[in-house]
């Protein structure tokens, strides 16, 4: 009986939340393209989000090129396959790594920051400052957030992508004795517009759950910094969760189809 | 005029607000005082239309509060918060005339920071102080620029939350002094949140003292000292043993 009691209170629990994050969900997605726009603070944002997760991404996708492009010489070696190296890079990189290292990394980044500043503000009032002032904390700090992040990280995936496959050439040319033509030729043959389509657009959905999972942690903290500690814990461990689940639900409709 | 009407306000088993009914009327200065979790808080972002109460009402002159669209309300509101809740990432400048720079009015650069200026010089702080950032300033000087925030859009009521709170004795008669003078001059309506005797003493006509969501006593302010009710001189004088609970 006490079993069944506590599972029923977890479960409401449960769905209590899920009703909350879809009502922020829709409160966001109502604002997003209704006045009044701020555009500075959109400017700002995907100078934060976009621009300064540069380095990080470009670092991880150079290391994991290269990486990508040992292993599968070394598996691919076992069954005289090692020709398949730039191809596996281009299509593992384009449709996969890329987009969810990418997702992980910018989340780790942006949605820690996202919450830390979004909680610190709600703690200190500075919220309910913006609301007294006339102005909607949604649209003045959520929308151009969720904005830049979604429109940012295809664009981040695409160069990311590009610094994986230019990992996987370097290791290719310099260690596994691959010739540049005839890497770059194989990249390029063997690389469809598909494979990197489906990448950006996991990118531009793992942007758009990064960013609500950030607002979202950040607009619901309290109890001073340990809330915000909490936060920023949530929202990037709960961004990691979601990425890693939409990009199987999104692998199964583009492998589908 | 505040009228506010039967208010309750109830977060998981407690009971915070229970039926809290005043009348503040115009170009009066009334504190809201009580001890620490007495809901004076959270009655004020009722009033502010921050939060919504289970039952109850209040209007702000004619218009009753909206609690999904607080706006109208609050376009006749300056507000001064007990943290100041200046935006870290906002020189001075900007801080105080936000309103005008990302709310609905809208005011061009140079006129906002001559405006910010204006509102400087009226809380006692010197231009050089408008290109500061919040971080770069001290507590007091904080809650003038806030002070300054609060009034830069001629409000007809300004709520003070805590105002004097964390200050030294000096910062803070200076607090209530231009508090004092802001409600005169610009014959403002003001309500303040406090727990500051001295403070109620220099800056309100009138006073309400809060009890486990009730409204325990209401009067004059330069008769809250004199009241024979156990409560409130237990309160006032700052006894530990009495009525309240201090433990």
């Amino acid at each position: 009986m006490k079993i069944l009691r506590n599972l029923g209170r977890s479960a409401n629990i449960l769905l209590q939340k899920i009703g909350r994050v879809t009502k922020f969900i829709i409160l966001i997605l109502s604002n997003l393209f209704t006045p009044p726009t701020y555009g500075g603070e959109i400017l700002k944002a995907f100078f934060q989000i976009g621009w300064m997760s540069l380095p990080v991404l470009g670092l991880t996708a150079l290391f994991t090129g290269g990486a990508l492009a040992l292993q599968i010489y070394a598996g691919g070696s076992r069954f005289n396959a090692e020709q398949v190296v730039p191809a596996i890079v281009a299509i593992g990189m384009a449709r996969e790594l890329g987009p969810v290292l990418g997702g992980l990394i910018v989340a780790a980044r942006v949605a820690s920051s996202i919450a830390a500043e979004i909680g610190t503000m709600k703690v200190t009032e500075q919220v309910d400052a913006l609301i007294t002032l006339s102005t909607d904390p949604i649209k003045y700090l959520a929308v151009p957030r969720v904005l830049a992040a979604t429109l940012s990280l295809p664009a981040l995936i695409a160069i990311g992508d590009s610094i994986g496959i230019l990992g996987g050439y370097l290791v290719g040319i310099n260690r596994l004795d691959f010739s540049s033509s005839t890497y770059l030729a194989s990249t390029a043959s063997m690389l469809q517009i598909s494979d990197i389509s489906s990448g950006l657009v996991k990118g531009a959905f793992f942007g758009l759950i990064i960013s609500i999972s950030g607002c979202y942690c950040g607009f619901h903290s309290s109890n001073g910094a340990e809330g915000v500690g909490k936060a920023t814990k949530s929202a990037v461990v709960g961004a990691c969760v979601f990425i890693l689940a939409a990009n199987y639900i999104l692998t199964e409709v583009f492998f589908n189809s | 005029m505040i009228k506010i009407k039967n208010i309750h306000k109830t977060f998981s088993d407690q009971n915070v607000l229970d039926g809290v009914d005043m009348l503040v009327q115009e170009g009066s200065s009334t504190a809201i005082i009580g001890t620490s979790g007495a809901g004076k808080s959270v009655l004020l972002k009722v009033l502010l239309g921050l939060l919504r109460p289970d039952i109850g009402e209040v209007f702000i002159g004619n218009i009753q509060v909206s609690y999904d669209k607080p706006g109208r309300t609050l376009s006749e509101i300056g507000m001064l918060f007990q943290g100041s809740a200046l935006f870290d990432s906002l020189p001075v400048w900007q801080n105080i005339c936000f309103k005008f720079l990302k709310g609905g009015e809208k005011l061009s650069i140079p006129d906002a920071k001559d405006l910010a200026i204006q509102k400087l010089k009226k809380v006692g702080l010197n231009h050089e102080v408008a290109n500061k950032y919040p971080s770069d300033l001290s507590g007091g000087m904080k809650k003038r620029v806030a002070l300054a925030r609060a009034i830069v859009g001629n409000p007809k009521i300004i709520f003070f939350d805590e105002p004097t709170t964390g200050l030294d004795p000096i910062m803070t008669n200076t607090i209530n002094n231009l508090i004092r003078e802001i409600v005169e001059t610009m014959e403002v309506t003001a309500l303040t949140i406090t727990h500051d005797i001295s403070s109620v003493e220099q800056i309100a006509d009138n006073v309400a003292l809060l009890e486990s969501g009730r409204i325990r006593w209401e009067g004059k302010s330069k008769k809250l000292r004199d009241s024979k009710d156990p409560y409130v001189y237990q309160f006032v004088n700052g006894k530990t043993k009495g009525p309240i609970n201090v433990n």
